[in-house]
């Protein structure tokens, strides 16, 4: 027993090693690092480290750039989740019908789960053209004057936000889909027997009983909203004046242009926000499968 | 798939009416989700004079793909192509191998700290890789894997979520399946390779594909890696094709069609063998 457990023990090493290598380069280390990094401050000529402690974190969270991106982003999430949330679930409400060919319907729905970021935002980036994309000569053939969507500060982060809930839209009607699927086909039974109506089904039930999965579907929402970065480069790169600099879009260019402290301090703050948001999700992740267990 | 209430009875002729009404939702819906994708499509098949050209543009009368040839030749499509194909694959592998491995070091093997590695796994979870990508560039810098294969690779080789998954698979395997190999003669090895992974391949295929799509699909890190345009994936080379002029739009919009098509076409088979397994299921149970 005590030998095979020795040899177990060995054998644990080794296949967990490959793994845990690359966790310890790539994701301990470098979040170490970038705590570090953040606390310290580079000369102008980038050849010294200064230490200036978790006074800089302070400095950073009270600078007016970095509320800016926070702002823009809190902006970005009030745009893109509530109203991507909205549309999932009528998607996902429409196409949970018994009706012939459905199927057809749900494939063309989750369909934007295969386009990634780039894809996503260059169709967009030409639907948004001023000049030859549809959405302005549709405006034209209205009589209205054409916008400059992405070149407007009052436009550009509804414009982001558009493409970004079109993308997210795949994901949103997939997790909402399947919590429709779970619900117990026999309280629907009752209800119909009880000649309660389909709105007042959708109201009383369904909407109560889906409640924690659209919980889920907007934590998921808003983390990514929080990660948000190719819509950005692509369609605006932070502007026009810093309308649409997401925290993400921050850290790349204070990375870029060589501030790697400022850019790891901006890090470790997303991280700290990322980190209650995802302490969230998993709450109620673990609500979620307690409830269908429960069941 | 699940049913939702049929209406309650009613009229014939009430009856094809609701019906009809539902399709056209489900049309109309369609056709606002589907809009963006038609209008690439459209602008990838016709010629630059075309573009101004609204309504007219919206129905192409014929098409040109000459435009895909040229987002070959001119905008080095190929090369972006094989660079996405070759560094997913290389992430695809990478995660499979170290996720089977660790899953079933979590599954079946007897070892102190068996929590304290699956609470830190879990915890690779919980940071996102737009927080890493500052120091994680200096890694990659200072071993000089700016635009190479390794660069664009090496941190996505292991893959928490992976691992719970197929650890998921492995736990389904009934114990009287591991006594009856071990009476056989199996050690671990041979029971890794002959009995788990067969049986675990569905959640193992799901993997696959999972990581093939994220890997195809990133954008950050690939950007930050690569300055050599013979290194650029498909996604960062979407980007430098929509540098150019306005004119060239519809050669901008081909690149785009042809650099989702891998991940939609993996998408729909993947669909249909997810709905066989559930049938399968369902018969079985």
């Amino acid at each position: 027993m005590t030998s095979a457990r020795r040899t177990d023990g060995v054998l644990a090493a080794l296949f967990l090693a490959p793994s845990l290598a690359v966790f310890s380069v790539f994701v301990f280390y470098p979040l170490g690092r970038t705590i570090w990094l953040g606390q310290h401050e580079e000369d102008p000529f980038g050849r010294r480290r200064v230490y200036v402690g978790l006074s800089r974190f302070w400095d950073v969270l009270s600078s007016e750039s970095f509320r800016d991106s926070l702002g823009v982003t809190v902006r970005f999430t009030l745009l893109t989740v509530p109203l991507g949330l909205a549309l999932g679930l009528g998607l996902a409400l429409l196409a949970h019908q018994q009706l012939r060919g459905v199927t057809v319907f749900r494939t063309i729905f989750s369909s934007t789960v295969a386009t990634s970021v780039a894809v996503a935002s260059l169709m967009w980036l030409t639907l948004f053209n001023p000049s030859i994309g549809v959405i302005n000569q549709l405006l034209l053939e209205l009589g209205r004057d054409p916008v400059r969507w992405l070149q407007d500060k009052d436009t550009a982060l509804a414009a982001v936000s558009v493409t970004t809930v079109w993308q997210n839209l795949g994901v949103t009607f997939i997790i909402i889909s399947a919590g429709l699927q779970s619900l117990p086909d026999e309280l629907y039974e009752a209800a119909r027997v009880d000649g309660i109506g389909p709105w007042r089904q959708l109201r009383h039930i369904t909407l109560p009983l889906l409640s924690p999965t659209l919980l889920f579907a907007s934590v998921v929402l808003t983390i990514s909203a929080f990660q948000s970065f190719g819509q950005i480069d692509l369609l605006t790169a932070g502007g026009p004046l810093d309308s649409t600099r997401v925290i993400v879009y921050s850290i790349f260019s204070d990375a870029r242009a060589g501030d790697l402290g400022l850019a790891s301090a901006q890090a470790t703050l997303l991280f700290v926000i990322l980190l209650a948001l995802t302490l969230v999700q998993f709450r109620v992740l673990e609500r979620r499968t307690f409830y269908g267990g429960d069941r | 798939m699940a049913a939702i209430a049929d209406p309650a009875p009613v009229r014939r002729s009430s009856r094809g009416a609701r019906t009809a009404l539902r399709y056209a939702g489900l049309s109309v819906a369609a056709a606002v989700v589907l809009f963006p994708i038609y209008c690439a499509v459209v602008v990838a098949v016709q010629p630059a004079s075309r573009l101004l050209e609204f309504p007219g543009i919206l129905l192409p009368t014929d098409p040109d793909l000459s435009t895909f040839g040229d987002a070959f030749r001119r905008g080095h499509l190929g090369r972006y192509l094989l660079n996405s194909a070759v560094a997913s694959l290389i992430i695809t592998a990478g995660q499979i191998v170290t996720s089977v491995l660790a899953a079933y070091a979590f599954a079946f093997l007897r070892f102190r700290g068996k929590n304290a590695v699956f609470t830190l796994f879990l915890a690779t979870l919980m940071v996102p890789a737009e927080v890493t990508i500052v120091a994680n560039l200096q890694t990659i810098d200072s071993l000089g894997w700016q635009d190479t294969f390794q660069g664009l690779t090496a941190p996505f080789l292991a893959f928490a979520f992976g691992t719970f998954l197929v650890r998921q698979a492995f736990l389904g395997i009934p114990a009287e399946l591991r006594d009856a190999a071990a009476l056989d003669g199996y050690g671990h090895w041979g029971f890794l390779r002959q009995v788990a992974v067969p049986l675990a391949s569905p959640a193992i295929a799901a993997l696959g594909l999972f990581s093939f799509l994220l890997a195809w699909n990133q954008y950050l890190w690939p950007l930050l890696i690569t300055e050599d345009a013979d290194m650029r994936t498909v996604q960062i080379g979407l980007k430098s094709l929509a540098s150019g002029r306005v004119d060239e739009l519809n050669l901008v919009m081909a690149g785009t069609v042809v650099a989702a098509l891998p991940i939609l076409l993996l998408l729909l088979a993947f669909q249909r063998t997810l709905v066989r397994g559930l049938t399968s299921g369902a018969v079985k149970g």
